[in-house]
């Protein structure tokens, strides 16, 4: 695919691209953040300070930024591809060596005053370097060991790099993205047997390695399995997060304990209450109406992200859009399941709702591209 | 690369269908987490709700206020004094070591109470407060305060902590309080929750624990909502607690400390009762120690001194300790021979200061004899023959039966601890525990309260109140102070000329000049009064003690003296009071008992203090001197008294 390619259909310019944006789209996304809004200013107790100002402005530049990225052509993004994926994998590499450590975990990167958290950063470039990989891969071979490899080698490479940070939640979420975009491009379903076969067989082995010399996990990753296992074993200990965070999910009700009423987030039952935990906040003080509701508008996020892929016939807009997407599904799924026990504790935010910059940003420019591939859709000529 | 048209078509078709395969797989997922969400906040929110409101809400129990102890004239004998007390929050304080040795320079604070805070403090929560220090006086409070600002995360607290205002007076009735231990616990079927509130004390002696249900109050409660780590973030309701019940004891204190003082210096006891109502006036028993120094934790020095103290001060003799009656007895065995009709009394015996009983050779007290005895002046003179004559022909039996019809051998329902029920003797009795027949011998040895035979003082007072009464008297220690008239005891029923004879006999004791406690009379009319005598054999003299020249009790050692016992009423005529007196190891009940019973009484008839004009014009000059010496230590118990009653 070239400039050419595109340059033969029509194609909107300038400022007229803005109308040809995932409108939709981008109200969802507000819309959803407004919910992470508003939860912020309750968990901090009915204060804007100190979480939900500092939100307010990134998500404003968030916006920005994404419609920078919307803006500029996808065959931009396709060509600076493999750089942004050599570049983060260097950033990974950099935190390897001089990353400073944070709640037991080296994760950040400091650049002067940019603290930045590459293993984010990885995510989005991973997912590119793919889609470029198999915009380039010749379809008839992909499914060749050779080919499968090469692919394998782009997505394990930062997985390996944040595993060693450690960041179990984080690699697998890289993992699970790639794989979705190795399967949107169409490689043999075997392979995917063979991957999710020898998974159950690494679960079998990461249990029977437990207490010997070899055992592959840290003994807190160890304690997090199980307390999801069983919440309630420990119900002071490792399972304590786990165990006050369904209490408060659950005493939600239908319509929840009123805003500012939840009384496990305000007596500080709730870990985390403002990052990782922020949906149970929700689901106890708005109830099934408000928990329930965010997951219909990060469905409705998904079904719109869809229609992108579905629109563009450009195989590296859509695989990147297929990408974007199981991220962003990836995030919701994972923290959600986690604070209803269905999923062990692994640090995963709630999207566009959690405090926090580097994920916001990410995800951000991830939408940015899947925005990009949405304007610069190859048209036929009407 | 450059794709051709079919590469292109096949890549879309490709895309789209694993696309929307993905799409179908995310969107099952997040069906099957709304269905989570669902179960979760609808079907089981009832659950989730209660545990969070558990987690939430904390109880806590407000301890109620214990009663209050009043003696039968409103003088307080057990109360509750405010309790200025400092706590230390860990999370306040900072540089705990820095504050403690701050606080030491300001109040009497040793090194052990120090430790001892640093490693409550530790054990507990950061922001649990920990007492450091107790009854502190006003002014290490004020000093405190002045300081507080070098003080961080010291704060004076106020609370409640028993008192005993007549310290040891009341020690062995009123008993005390202590914390709550295990032992208390222990066999408490649903344990009152107010037990568990730290520090809260609970009656461990005496009426403070035979009565600790209704002094103890109910508990109030207070509910908190508290945070994750338990910290207090408001109170959300409150029901106040129920002061306990104010009792108010039988007791006279200011007689209970006259007798204590009267025995000062002995290993003695007194119980004197109201011969109509049973009224427990005074029970004391010398030595005592202070109660409050059980509350405020007796340090090991002091309790092992307490310990190892031979006239056992620990022990409350009136109701725990057990004595040989000795001839104080001697009334029992004349009621019961009497009652069996072997002899009208007037019968006279004759005491040639022996008899030989199947072999053995049983003296008379008086070597010489007595003479021809009888029973008023077997009485008076306490002739051993005479009731040896008397109990060979009623048998143990008839005596076992009378004894117990005047109260002893009984084990009273009275709220003190460790009431004794004495030993009352018989054939059964022996072959159940001793696996023996009962010989005659025995019989013989308890006709004159030696032997088998035990009483505690408070039972030789109710035989004395019913042979002065003939009525059936039942002690008791705590009565309702508006009741109008005591409850009147039952009918004893014996015979009034028996126990006119028995009276007449106790009168000569101290009023004939041949009675044993003649020097122990009293001459003012209205007080006049009637006893008996006792000297219980602990220990007889050896043939080698003899031989080595011992030949009277002041050469032995204090241990193996006889105890001195003496009965009494008075007055005469509608007697009014009963005492009992036994002062152990006092070598005879004439010298040794004898006096304390006469003063002793003398008090109760005289609101306390016995009146010099009783006593015969002879002894006035000594006892006047006497009286004048123990009225330096009496106590003047104006400022304890809180109301009448």
């Amino acid at each position: 695919m070239s400039y050419l390619e595109y340059n033969t259909q029509r194609m909107p310019k300038g400022a007229a691209k803005i109308l040809h944006l995932n409108w939709a789209l981008v109200v969802l996304l507000v819309a959803v953040a407004c919910y992470g809004f508003v939860m912020l200013f309750s968990v901090a107790g009915g204060s804007a300070t100190p979480w939900m100002e500092p939100q307010m402005q990134r998500f404003a530049m968030g916006l920005a930024v994404m419609f920078v990225v919307a803006l500029i052509p996808i065959w931009f993004w396709r060509s600076v591809s493999g750089l942004a994926y050599g570049l983060s994998t260097l950033l990974l590499l950099g935190v390897e060596f001089f990353g400073s450590v944070g709640m037991g975990a080296q994760r950040w990167l400091e650049i002067g005053p940019l603290r930045l958290q590459p293993s984010e950063l990885a995510k989005i470039t991973t997912i590119m370097a793919l889609a470029a990989y198999y915009d380039w891969a010749d379809i008839k071979k992909i499914s060749r060991p050779v080919f499968v490899l090469g692919a394998a080698m782009i997505v394990l490479f930062p997985v390996f790099l944040v595993v060693r940070q450690p960041d179990l939640g984080t690699s697998l979420l890289i993992a699970a993205a790639g794989g979705a975009v190795i399967f949107a491009a169409g490689v043999h379903w075997a392979y995917f047997a063979g991957v999710i076969g020898s998974v159950a067989g690494l679960v079998v082995a990461v249990f029977v390695s437990r207490g010997t010399e070899w055992q592959l996990l840290k003994d807190y990753q160890y304690r997090r399995i199980d307390a999801f296992l069983d919440p309630t074993l420990d119900p002071l200990g490792a399972g304590y997060h786990i165990n006050q965070a369904m209490i408060a999910l659950g005493s939600g009700g239908w319509s929840g304990r009123g805003f500012m009423e939840g009384t496990q987030s305000r007596l500080n039952f709730l870990p985390e209450k403002h990052t990782d935990f922020i949906f149970t906040t929700l689901a106890e003080e708005f109830g099934f109406i408000g928990a329930g509701s965010l997951l219909v508008l990060y469905l409705m996020i998904l079904a719109f992200c869809l229609v992108t892929v579905l629109r563009t016939s450009n195989r590296y807009a859509a695989l990147l859009a297929v990408g974007v997407t199981a991220n962003f599904f990836l995030y919701f799924a994972v923290n959600t399941a986690m604070v209803m026990g269905l999923a062990p504790v692994v640090g995963v935010p709630l999207p566009l709702i959690s405090y926090g910059g580097s994920a916001m940003m990410v995800l951000m420019v991830g939408f940015g591209l899947l925005q990009s591939a949405h304007v610069h859709r190859p048209r036929l000529p009407t | 690369m450059k794709r051709s048209d079919r590469e292109k078509e096949l890549s879309r078709r490709m895309i789209t269908r694993r696309a929307l395969g993905l799409g179908g797989i995310m969107t099952a997922v997040t069906g099957t987490l709304m269905w989570r969400l669902r179960d979760m906040q609808l079907e089981q929110a009832d659950a989730f709700r209660l545990l969070a409101e558990e987690n939430r809400i904390n109880l806590r129990l407000l301890p109620p206020i214990r009663g209050l102890i009043h003696d039968r004239n409103g003088v307080l004998l057990a109360g509750n004094e405010q309790n200025y007390r400092v706590v230390m929050t860990r999370d306040d304080a900072g540089d705990i070591d820095l504050v403690l040795s701050r606080l030491q320079k300001l109040i009497a604070l040793d090194d052990e109470a120090v430790a001892r805070a640093r490693e409550d403090m530790m054990r507990n929560r950061p922001f649990v407060p920990v007492t450091v220090a107790e009854r502190l006086s006003w002014e290490e409070i004020s000093r405190i305060a002045a300081n507080a600002p070098a003080l961080p995360g010291v704060t004076p607290e106020m609370g409640l902590s028993r008192i005993y205002p007549l310290q040891a007076d009341m020690a062995h009735v009123v008993g005390y309080v202590g914390p709550v231990s295990d032992r208390d616990l222990e066999g408490l079927e649903r344990p009152d929750p107010v037990l568990m509130i730290p520090r809260f004390q609970i009656g461990k002696s005496g009426v403070e624990r035979a009565e600790e249900e209704r002094l103890r109050g109910k508990a109030g409660s207070q509910r908190v909502e508290v945070n994750s780590v338990g910290r207090v973030m408001r109170e959300l309701d409150r029901v106040e607690g129920e002061a306990g019940e104010t009792l108010h004891l039988t007791i006279d204190a200011r007689l209970q400390n006259y007798a204590l003082e009267r025995m000062a210096g002995q290993s003695a006891a007194a119980v004197v009762i109201d011969v109509a109502s049973g009224d427990i006036l005074a029970a004391a028993s010398a030595p005592s120690y202070d109660a409050n120094l059980f509350v405020r934790g007796i340090s090991s020095r002091d309790y092992n001194s307490l310990l190892e103290n031979e006239y056992r001060p620990l022990v409350n003799k009136c109701v725990q300790g057990m004595y040989p009656p000795g001839s104080t007895f001697k009334m029992v065995t004349a009621l019961a021979a009497l009652e069996a009709g072997e002899t009208d009394g007037r019968e006279r015996v004759f005491c040639p200061g022996h008899m030989d009983v199947a072999d053995n050779r049983f003296h008379c007290w008086k070597r010489s004899g007595h003479g021809r005895v009888d029973l008023v002046a077997a009485l008076a003179e306490s002739c051993d023959v005479y009731f040896y004559e008397m109990s060979q022909r009623c048998g143990i039996e008839r005596i076992n039966a009378m004894a117990e019809r005047l109260g002893l051998g009984i084990r009273y329902d009275l709220p003190m601890t460790s009431v004794a029920s004495g030993l009352n003797p018989s054939r059964e009795w022996k072959q159940r525990t001793r696996d023996a027949d009962w010989r005659i011998g025995d019989t013989v040895n308890v006709s004159i309260g030696q032997g088998y035979v035990l009483t505690t003082p408070l039972q030789l007072a109710v035989m004395t109140a019913r042979l002065a009464s003939n009525r059936a008297v039942l002690p008791r220690l705590i009565r309702d102070p508006l009741e109008r008239a005591a409850p009147q005891a039952a009918d004893l029923d014996l015979r009034p000329e028996w126990l006119e004879m028995i009276r007449r006999g106790m009168s000569n004791v101290v009023n004939d000049r041949r009675g044993t406690a003649y020097s122990s009379r009293v001459t003012e009319p209205t007080m006049a009064m009637a006893g008996k005598t006792g000297t219980s054999q602990v220990f007889s003299i050896t043939r080698a003690e003899r031989e080595a020249g011992i030949r009277s009790q002041e050469d032995l050692p204090w241990n193996r003296r006889n105890h001195a016992l003496f009965v009494n009423y008075a007055p005469l005529v509608n007697p009014k009071v009963a005492v009992a007196v036994i002062v152990e190891h006092g070598g005879g009940g004439s010298t040794a008992a004898a006096p304390i019973g006469r003063d002793i009484l003398l008090a109760a008839l005289n609101e306390g203090r016995p009146p010099l004009s009783a006593y015969p014009t002879s002894q006035r000059n000594r006892i006047s001197a006497e009286q004048e010496a123990l009225s330096e230590r009496l106590r003047d118990l104006g400022s304890f008294r809180v109301s009448r009653a």
